[in-house]
């Protein structure tokens, strides 16, 4: 067995402390000693993207990240977006545009797709593809999910 | 947990890290961005005894102009080189080379210094710094020194670094009056590694092409500088006659490899496509 690293970190806007192998991934951390289980484990190898988290505001893949590299970060997953509310309006596109099927992959959708608004706040069709061309699904096809971001948009461009 | 156990360190400085690499020789990895190495770490293929994180060294992810060389800091992450105005006005083959490497989600954690130091044959930013002349700099046991590009890639995953030695920065001429950049790629799906890449950075005046520096990447166990085409376009103005006669040379610069991914005709073919296509951009520009 070898050594732990004690790392305190924000989580979620909570304080964490906690001991850690330094082999053990952000996303790994994140679903086995938080139970925050919304961010799944698709690849493991940064392809697909349904790790996607946050880490001091830039998305990041959670599988790519050691949590022990993690110690003083500001982490938020896709439960804290969920709790905040500041994405409500493109969960809320993506169930109305069937923008998911299975689910693994909407969080870390969801985490990117936010991600691009606060940049582009009104991205094209194109834009939307190539800034989510790094998430895959496997089950209800990409247009529905660039007609959904498309559409918190536009929602967000009239408030 | 996937990695086999390995020990982790964060030194604080650029002494410390080269005192660990020291002390721990082959068995301790650099940990930089981490987009190549965790995934090699995940799947087992590298399992080093450490770590040595620099990620909090300071000081070394500045971008910055000196002279009239652009130097980027081995930590600067490629999202910071995207997005920089130094960049995009001094050397912006590499500010055009940002948007195909990986997706934002890698590059906002993937460096400048751990591309070079990987040298993936596959990578853009090792084609755009070859077709620049740029240099290396590292540092390690024996003090720091420079290594022109040229002579850095060695082979597939391999470079001139010696053991205990750290990548610090690269260093580009700042681009000159009258000469333009064109990268462009060719990949099956956006953000995959590129089947072909081209590097291209010219001198362009009078409707002709003064001078062409070409870095081909994607076709061999290191960039490829094109020595043959770039002598066939030199002094050459952009008419089919010419570029049939660089598409030639072209032939006798790329021995590109064979595998999964396309066969040796195909990148060759595929090869002379980019050629043509970025050589008519650079005539419009």
């Amino acid at each position: 067995m070898e050594e732990t690293v004690l790392i305190s970190l924000i989580v979620n806007g909570a304080s964490v402390r906690c001991r850690v192998e330094p082999r053990e991934s952000l996303v790994d951390f994140l679903r086995y000693e938080l139970e925050l289980t919304g961010s799944h484990v698709g690849c493991e190898h940064g392809v697909c993207g349904a790790c996607s988290v946050r880490v001091d505001g830039a998305v990041v893949r959670g599988c790519l990240m050691l949590a022990v590299q993690c110690d003083g970060s500001r982490v938020d997953t896709i439960e804290g977006v969920a709790a905040t509310g500041e994405a409500r309006d493109l969960q809320q596109a993506f169930a109305l545009e069937n923008a998911l099927q299975c689910g693994f992959c909407t969080p870390g959708m969801l985490l990117t797709a936010q991600d691009l608004l606060a940049r582009r706040p009104n991205p094209s069709p194109e834009e939307i593809r190539e800034a989510l061309s790094g998430n895959y699904c496997r089950c209800t096809g990409y247009h529905a999910i660039v007609a959904a971001v498309r559409r918190a948009a536009e929602a967000r461009a009239r408030a | 947990m996937k990695p086999a156990s390995f020990a982790y360190h964060r030194p604080t400085s650029l002494d410390d890290a080269l005192a660990l690499l020291a002390r721990y020789g082959s068995e301790g990895r650099v940990l930089a961005g981490g987009q190549s190495l965790v995934p090699a770490l995940n799947m087992r293929l590298a399992t080093p005894a450490a770590l040595i994180d620099i990620n909090r060294l300071p000081g070394l992810d500045g971008i910055v102009v000196k002279g009239d060389m652009v130097v980027i800091g081995a930590l600067a992450r490629h999202d910071a080189v995207e997005h920089s105005a130094l960049v995009a006005r001094h050397a912006p083959l590499i500010a055009q080379a940002m948007p195909h490497v990986g997706h934002r989600a890698i590059r906002v954690r993937g460096t400048m210094g751990g591309s070079v130091a990987l040298a993936d044959p596959a990578a853009e930013l090792p084609a755009c710094l070859l077709a620049l002349d740029a240099v290396v700099r590292v540092a390690g046991p024996g003090g720091a020194r420079e290594i022109p590009v040229a002579r850095f890639f060695r082979g597939i995953y391999t470079t001139d670094l010696r053991e205990g030695e750290i990548v610090t920065a690269v260093a580009a001429p700042v681009t000159r009056p009258g000469w333009r950049s064109r990268f462009d790629e060719l990949a099956r799906r956006h953000g995959d590694y590129a089947l072909v890449g081209l590097a291209a950075h010219c001198r362009m005046g009078d409707g002709v092409i003064a001078e062409a520096c070409l870095a081909f990447c994607g076709v061999g166990s290191v960039p490829v500088r094109a020595a043959h085409t770039e002598a066939a376009l030199a002094g050459r103005s952009l008419e089919p006659a010419a570029l049939a006669e660089a598409t030639r040379a072209l032939e006798s610069d790329l021995d590109p490899p064979g595998d999964l991914h396309a066969s040796p005709a195909l990148r060759r073919h595929l090869a002379s496509v980019l050629l043509a296509r970025s050589l008519a951009a650079l005539g419009r520009a």
